[in-house]
Order: structure tokens, then C-alpha cells, then sequence
């Protein structure tokens, strides 16, 4: 009882049978098999792959958390990836440990200069998130087109390319790099008092402000971390194919992003956020990417798979659905000869009292 | 107060049980007329859990057309869970509900609402964007060809604001308005419709005398065209004046139900608390000079408009200044001015005599001057978080996000802030918007209280606090100032600004019109400084 109340429970239970059904369909899903002393298979691939996504949503979940949205980190993402190839292509040794370091350090700091003019248009000048945002989710891939002149820059570079498909022990590169930000995201936030504060923000920033919160701050400061992270998985994504293609690099990713955030059970009005949750709300969203692979259906239908099972998955974590589970199952254990009202009211308000309980 | 409606006199004489008796059956038994006696509302076994708490146990209640009948008990009791689920805002665990000779589950208050069970939260819970006329008929609005029709709303919006004494624009976004308006508002809301039983969880709390005169006018003209009400409020006064009959309820459980005119006050507050209360006596007051020579934090010429213009305030070392006015006389704009909520338009603070420009409530707590508002939930507390987030919040905002305050102690801060204040329930991790309306209150005292200020701004502090507590937070006011902090105590409650304050500041249209020592005024005399419509400069 106390683990149904827990706030992963519905995200854990929703990742696990949707493995669940894919292994049951098709064993290959989770087979796995060493090479060369690395680990290969689908579930790795789901790891590495998770990358980008996990970044963006990390990101997204503190934007949220603060009341807010991110739109502009598919843009984000081109941007950086553009930097960073362009800067490779136009060197004179793209293979160069040199190169790369500094490529990556230039296109981190320009998604962070993104990031921190979102945080600008919201924070400071109070525009409504949604649209701040948009301005750069729509101007974001023309600077990424200008920036390689229009063409998809192609490199050839070793370290590079190591980013998203190399292996350390055991397993790909992009995997640990994602391990890693979420740590450190998580300790940043639970260690001090970012958290807290940026909860509180959320919650009633009217409140915070009387309370001394400097929500101006907090409101940038996780605006400037999605974008810095945009950057990151932008250059996961573009280490992944190698091109800097400024059309296509991290396309609808937001929506994913969002996606993952609310699978993993943090609330789109704010306040309470769980990185934990998002964690498995990304990985959620590759394993059912796969499984639209392994199910073969076809790219014309994935779509709309893809959204049958979106729509399934939240069915299966909304309170108001487990209330009316409840109530229902109540009804047939009361005997049907008692002639209870078989009525919504009940329900409704049982629905509404869980909200309460488990908000 | 009047007695000609048959209804009211009937009822508390055909049912009266003995004092301490529990509920009697269903029925009471009667000598007035039959379809009067037969109660309108009738609640058995009422029981509501939250997790393990068990929040109502069994409770029975009833009401009668007609009459008014006062819900009574301290914070926590069970007050505001027993009228949730009576409208269905709660479902009940255990019990049922009777209206009208049927059993009712509400699926919510609106269903309730089309029963003709109106009821009026103890938190305002309007929404500011919109208009008042869209609050009033909000989900019930008037129209034509399907769309809404505007000008009707407007119009019978007027009419229905009007019938509560209140002048305001409808058409106007409520959150322009005081808490006072808002609260008025939401009444109107409540008997615009069809009410048969109309709910009022602590519908005074902010309200000004003449206000709540106007209000008690409405509700005895609902009472004598046989609605029943249902009154809740932590003001004696207005339980005595108003009702017919009292319930009380104690730890979520029934401890009996009275008739007002057999219910003498001191039992009913032994019956509310389960045990006496100390009466304070008043605060020996400090006897200063009409300004005190080096005050702590003095304005000049403070002005905002609208709300404040010209008012000039001083406030000594370990002094009580309370603040005396009507609604709209700038009482809470002049408090947000002090402590840098809203930024003044003109005029000087001075803080220790250094000149200070406080530009937000941030930069106003670092200089040791904090505000309480009036409004705790929408300006004070963040309620998804914990008791203990919420009262180190302050404290942790102060030090910056980048130097937290260590586990361990938070713990230790907020569980000796709860030990201190007595708030309940004593667990740290409690979500604190499931706290009754008084605990919340003590909750934002602490987390003021925990950045040790020199300047505490209290707006309405016991503002919809139960009479064992509202004793408890004046007494803690004085023994604060006694310590050398400098209050300012803004309150409705004459009374209350006369027993807790040194001084008392008269604000009068947005200007402070005199400060006079507390120890030579009553509240007779207080009342006519505050009413006092301003005299043409000589
Ligand atoms: N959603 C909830 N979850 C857990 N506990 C709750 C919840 N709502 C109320 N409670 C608890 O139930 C008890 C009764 O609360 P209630 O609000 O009914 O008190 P009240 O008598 O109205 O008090 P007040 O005079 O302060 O308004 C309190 O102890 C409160 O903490
Ligand atoms: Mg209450």
C-alpha cells in the first residue's frame, strides 16, 4: 500500500511493463552480448541513445519545476552542434584532442548564452515562457544554418566521434555522460538549496518573493541549465551522426522532453519536480521508440502507435483513473443487488480526495 | 438581535438537549410547528481519514431551516473537514449525509451547489484575473445565443453586490481588490443562487465592523426566509449575536450540541479546549513619550498611491505599535511599504536613523524589518512544501541558495520553532497546506521569527485563529517586545490592537491622523477615533 503511494510507483510500474511486453513478444529485445569486452544489444543501445533526450528533459524538468517551459532546445541543440562541427571542420587538425576540447567548451558556452537569454525574456522581462521561448525555437535553426553556411557540415574526427558511439568499461560513452549530469544535477539541486527554492518558486512565487526568495535568479539560473544541457545533447547528437545537420538535429525533442517530464510524474504547474522520475520518464520514451522498431511497424504508422501507447501509459498513472478503478471494483464487491446508484459522484469525489492525499 | 421570525424561536426550544448531551436522535422532539422541526441538514457517523489521521470521528450534525447554528472548536478541530464533507469537497470515510429528507453524496461542491448548498471556504478561492461579475457567475453565467451575456452579468452582479452594502465596479478584476472585498465577494457568489443552506467557514475573518454589520443584515434576512446557515468563526462575539445554536467539535470528534442562549461563554470555551484558558491580562504597557526619541524604524512622508499619502510612522525599541483603521484607510498598503513589498512613491525610511530605500521584501529582511500578510495563502505560505521548508524558508533565502542549511539543522530549527508556537501537528514533513488555518498562521510566524528580526510587521496575525491560540500569539507578542523587538500589529479587531499595542496609530485615509498611547483609550473611544471622517484642514 505504501509503495502504490509512492511517487515513482506508476512511472516504475509503466517503464517495467512495457519491457515487460516487449521481451514477452520478441526475447531478442533484451538480449545482450559482449563483443571485444563491450556489452551490446538492444538495452544498451537504449542507454546510449537515451543521451540527448535524458539531457533536454533534465533541463526541462527545473524549467518546469519553476512554473515554465522550455521550447528552444531542439534549436539549442542545432546551435551547438553547428559550433561545434564547424569549428572542427574549419581547424586545421579536426582529429586533434586540442580541436575537440575547445570545439565543445565554445558550443557549451554559446547554448548557455542561449539558455541565459531565455531566462533573460522570462525572468527579467516577465514575457510568458511559451513565447519567450518560441522566439529562439524558431530563429534558433536559422542560426544554426548560417553558422555552416547553409550546407550539412560533415567531419571526420576521432575524438569526436567518441562522444556518443566510444565505449569505456563496458559500456558507450554517452551513457556514463549522462549518468554523470543527472548526478551532479541531482546533488547540485538536493545539496543546496536550489531545490527547495526553485519548488517554492514554483508553487507561489508570490509567496517566495514575500519570503525574500531572489526567484528573478532561480527562474534564470534553470533556464540557463536547460540550455547549457540543450548544448550538451547537441553535441552528443551531432558526435552520433557526425553532420551538423541544423534542420533535422534534436527536431520535436521538446515535446519528448516534456513528454518524459510528465511520464516521470512531475506536474506541468510547477513546484514539486522529481529528477528521479524523469530519469525514467526518458527511458520510457526510448524503449517505446525501440519498441515501435521491433514491433516493425511501419514509418508511415509510428506515429500513431507511438501516441496510442503515450495515451495508454498516462492513463495508467492518473489518480483520476485509479479512483474510478477503485470505486469500481468497490460497486462489484458491494453486490449488485444493493441497488447502489451505479453514479459518478462517488467517484468524482474520491478522485478529487486522492488528488489531495497524493499531491 | 431580531426574533420575529417564528422559525427562529421555534426550533432552539423544540430541540433542546441537555448541555453535554451527544446528538439526539434524528428527530428533536417538538412543540412548534412539524415542518419546521424536521431538520434540513442531518449528518450521522461523519468520519474522514487522512492516511492514519483520522481528521472527523463520527460525527453527527443537523440544522434546521431557519436558524443559525455556529460549528465551534479550535484549530484543527475538524471545522472546515466536517463542511467539506457536507458539500462534497471531501468524501466521507464513514457516515452519511441527509438533505432535505434524502441521502446526499455530492460529487463536488457544484453538485452541492445545485441542491441549494452554497458555501463560502475559509480560504478566498476566486480567481484574481477575472472580474468580479465573472467571479460571482463563474460556471453559471448568463447567456445568450450561447455566449456569455456580459452586460447582464454585470448587471445582476451590481445588484447582488449591492444587496451586501458593497461598492465595487464589477468589471473590475477582483485581484485589484482588498481581501476584505474578496472575501465579500465570495459571499455574494454564495447567495446570488437559489440557497436553501448556505456555509460560511470563518466569513468575518477580515472583515471590518461595518462589514461584518452589513453581512449579519444579509444573513438574518436568508435566516428569516428559512435558510439554514451554517457559521463559523473564531469572534465570540459574533458566535453569541448571531447564532441559535452552537456545535461543538474537539479533535475531530463531537463534544455536543448547545443553545446559544444556554451556553455561557466560559463553558463554551472550556468545551472548545478541553480545558481552561488563562485570560491575559492586558500587556503592562510601556509608557512612551507620544514619538519615541531614537526609533528603530521611522517614515516620513510615506506615499502610495492609492493606499498611503503622507503617513508618518515611528516605531521605538521593544514597542507594540498597533494600527487602527477602517478598510480602505491604508492599513495593509502601509505595512507593505514599510517592509519593502510594494516600493513607496515618495517619503523616507529610516532604520536606526540610516536612511534606507527598501525596494523589496528581500533587501527589507536583511536590514531586519519582515512582513506577515494578511493573505497566508496566497502571499505567505507555499503549501505543497513541508512545515519545516516553510519555515526555514526565509532564513535559507537570506543565506542564498548556494549555502545550505545543513539537515540536521533545519530539523532541529523547525522542530524547536514547532515546540515554541505549538503548532500542530509537531511533524516536521507535513505538507503544511493540510494544516488547519491557525497552524499556518503560527507556521509563517516562525519562519519571520527564525531570521531574528528587529522589526516584525504582523498584518492581522490572528486572523482566523481559535481563541486559546489567538491568546497565545498576543501573549508571544509581548513577551517578543519585552525581549526588545519592535512590532507593528495591524488588526481589525479594536480590541485586540488596545490589549497587545504601546500605541496605537489611527490611520485615516491613507494617513497616520494620530498616535495615541494605548493605555488611555478603550475601544469605545478607539472606534470613534477610527471612524472619524476627516475634518477640513483649519
Ligand atoms: N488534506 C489533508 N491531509 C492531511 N491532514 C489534513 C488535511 N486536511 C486537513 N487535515 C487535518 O485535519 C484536521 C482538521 O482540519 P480542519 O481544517 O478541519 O480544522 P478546522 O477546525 O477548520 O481549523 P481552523 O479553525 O484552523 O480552520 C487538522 O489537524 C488538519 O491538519
Ligand atoms: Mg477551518
Amino acid at each position: 500500500m505504501t509503495l502504490l503511494k509512492h511517487r515513482l510507483f506508476w512511472p516504475v510500474a509503466a517503464l517495467v511493463t512495457l519491457v515487460v511486453v516487449n521481451v514477452i513478444a520478441n526475447p531478442n529485445f533484451a538480449k545482450v552480448t559482449m563483443r571485444d569486452g563491450d556489452l551490446y544489444g538492444n538495452p544498451v543501445t537504449i542507454l546510449r541513445e537515451s543521451a540527448p533526450l535524458m539531457l533536454v528533459a533534465l533541463g526541462m524538468t527545473l524549467v518546469i519545476a519553476t512554473r515554465g517551459i522550455d521550447l528552444s532546445v531542439g534549436a539549442v541543440m542545432a546551435v551547438s552542434g553547428a559550433v561545434s562541427l564547424t569549428i572542427i571542420a574549419d581547424s586545421p587538425d579536426p582529429g586533434s584532442l586540442g580541436t575537440v576540447t575547445v570545439a565543445i567548451v565554445v558550443a557549451v558556452l554559446v547554448a548557455l548564452v542561449l539558455g541565459a537569454w531565455n531566462g533573460f525574456l522570462v525572468s527579467v522581462l516577465g514575457i510568458q515562457p511559451i513565447i519567450a521561448t518560441l522566439v529562439l525555437m524558431l530563429a534558433g535553426r536559422g542560426v544554426a544554418l548560417l553558422i555552416t553556411g547553409g550546407a550539412i557540415t560533415t567531419v571526420t574526427s576521432a575524438p569526436y566521434k567518441f562522444l556518443s558511439n566510444g565505449y569505456l568499461i563496458l559500456l558507450p560513452v554517452a551513457f556514463f555522460i549522462w549518468v554523470a549530469v543527472v548526478a551532479i544535477v541531482a546533488l547540485v539541486e538536493r545539496r543546496t538549496a536550489l531545490g527547495m527554492l526553485t519548488e517554492s518558486v514554483g508553487i507561489n512565487p508570490e509567496a517566495s518573493r514575500l519570503a525574500g526568495v531572489r526567484s528573478r535568479g532561480i527562474i534564470w539560473a534553470a533556464y540557463m541549465v536547460s540550455g547549457l544541457l540543450a548544448g550538451v545533447a547537441g553535441i552528443i547528437n551531432a558526435s552520433n551522426t557526425m553532420a551538423a545537420d541544423s534542420n533535422n538535429a534534436g527536431y520535436l525533442i521538446e515535446l519528448y522532453a516534456i513528454l518524459a517530464v510528465v511520464l516521470g510524474g512531475t506536474s506541468l504547474m510547477g513546484g514539486k519536480f522529481s529528477i528521479a522520475g524523469t530519469v525514467i520518464g526518458v527511458l520510457t520514451v526510448t524503449t517505446l521508440d525501440k519498441t515501435i522498431q521491433f514491433f516493425g511497424v511501419p514509418p508511415a504508422q509510428s506515429p500513431v502507435f507511438f501516441a496510442v501507447v503515450v495515451v495508454i501509459v498516462v492513463l495508467v498513472q492518473s489518480p483520476r483513473v485509479h479512483a474510478w478503478g477503485r470505486a469500481a471494483s468497490a460497486r462489484m464487491r458491494r453486490t449488485p443487488s444493493s441497488g447502489e446508484p451505479p453514479t459518478g459522484p462517488g467517484a468524482a469525489s474520491a478522485a478529487k480526495k486522492h488528488e489531495e492525499v497524493a499531491a | 438581535m431580531t426574533d420575529r421570525g417564528g422559525a427562529a424561536g421555534a426550533h432552539p426550544r423544540a430541540a433542546a438537549p441537555a448541555a453535554g448531551a451527544q446528538m439526539p436522535g434524528p428527530m428533536p422532539c417538538q412543540d412548534g410547528p412539524v415542518s419546521e422541526a424536521q431538520a434540513l441538514v442531518q449528518i450521522a457517523g461523519a468520519t474522514v481519514r487522512f492516511g492514519a489521521f483520522t481528521a472527523l470521528d463520527g460525527v453527527d450534525f443537523r440544522m434546521f431551516p431557519g436558524e443559525v447554528h455556529s460549528l465551534m472548536g479550535e484549530n484543527g478541530a475538524g471545522k472546515s473537514t466536517l463542511i467539506k464533507a457536507l458539500t462534497g469537497a471531501l468524501a466521507l470515510d464513514e457516515g452519511t449525509v441527509v438533505i432535505g429528507g434524502s441521502e446526499r453524496r455530492f460529487g463536488g461542491p457544484r453538485d452541492a451547489q445545485d441542491a441549494g448548498v452554497s458555501t463560502v471556504y475559509q480560504e478566498v478561492d476566486l480567481l484574481e484575473n477575472l472580474s468580479v461579475a465573472e467571479n460571482i457567475f463563474l460556471g453559471r453565467e448568463p447567456r445568450r445565443w450561447g455566449v456569455i451575456d456580459h452586460r447582464t452579468m454585470r448587471r445582476d452582479a451590481a445588484a447582488v453586490l449591492s444587496g451586501l452594502g458593497l461598492d465595487v465596479d464589477p468589471a473590475s478584476p477582483l485581484g485589484r481588490y482588498p481581501l476584505a472585498v474578496q472575501q465579500l465577494v465570495a459571499i455574494a457568489r454564495a447567495i446570488s443562487t437559489d440557497v436553501r443552506v448556505l456555509v460560511l467557514d470563518e466569513p468575518t475573518s477580515s472583515l471590518d465592523l461595518d462589514e461584518v454589520a452589513e453581512l449579519f443584515r444579509v444573513i438574518r434576512e436568508l435566516k428569516e426566509r428559512g435558510v439554514a446557515i451554517l457559521f463559523v468563526s473564531h469572534f465570540l462575539d459574533q458566535v453569541y449575536e448571531m447564532s441559535d445554536r452552537i456545535t461543538v467539535l474537539r479533535d475531530g470528534q463531537l463534544v455536543g450540541e448547545y443553545l446559544t442562549t444556554e451556553l455561557l461563554r466560559i463553558d463554551l470555551v472550556k468545551k472548545m479546549l478541553g480545558r481552561d484558558v488563562a485570560e491575559i491580562a492586558p500587556r503592562e504597557h510601556v509608557v512612551e513619550p507620544e514619538m519615541p526619541a531614537d526609533p528603530v524604524l521611522s517614515a516620513r512622508g510615506l506615499t502610495r498611491t492609492p493606499g498611503i499619502a503622507n503617513a508618518d510612522v515611528d516605531i521605538a525599541e521593544g514597542e507594540v505599535l498597533g494600527v487602527a483603521g477602517l478598510l480602505g484607510s491604508g492599513r495593509t498598503e502601509l505595512a507593505r511599504a514599510l517592509t519593502g513589498v510594494d516600493r513607496a512613491h515618495a517619503g523616507i525610511i529610516r532604520i536606526e536613523g540610516q536612511p534606507a530605500r527598501l525596494d523589496s521584501p528581500r533587501h527589507a529582511m536583511n536590514l531586519g524589518v519582515v512582513y506577515s500578510s494578511e493573505n497566508r495563502r496566497t502571499e505567505g505560505l507555499i503549501g505543497d512544501l513541508s512545515i519545516e521548508d516553510n519555515i526555514v524558508l526565509a532564513l535559507q533565502a537570506q543565506q542564498g541558495a548556494l549555502h545550505p542549511i545543513s539537515a540536521p539543522r533545519r530539523r532541529e530549527l523547525a522542530l524547536s520553532w514547532i515546540e515554541a508556537l505549538g503548532i500542530k501537528p509537531a511533524d516536521p514533513d507535513r505538507p503544511v497546506r493540510t494544516l488547519s488555518g491557525g497552524n499556518q498562521q503560527k507556521v509563517m510566524l516562525a519562519r519571520l521569527l527564525a531570521l531574528s528580526p528587529r522589526v516584525i510587521v504582523l498584518d492581522e496575525p490572528t486572523r482566523g485563529i481559535d481563541v486559546g491560540a489567538k491568546v497565545e500569539i498576543q501573549r508571544l507578542v509581548g513577551e517578543l517586545a519585552d525581549n526588545g523587538l519592535s512590532v507593528v500589529f495591524i488588526s481589525a479587531e479594536l480590541e485586540e490592537v488596545l490589549r497587545v499595542g504601546d500605541r496605537v496609530a489611527i490611520l485615516r485615509e491613507g494617513e497616520v491622523a494620530e498616535t495615541v498611547a494605548a493605555a488611555s483609550l478603550n475601544p469605545d473611544t478607539l472606534m470613534a477615533l477610527v471612524a472619524q471622517p476627516d475634518l477640513p484642514e483649519a
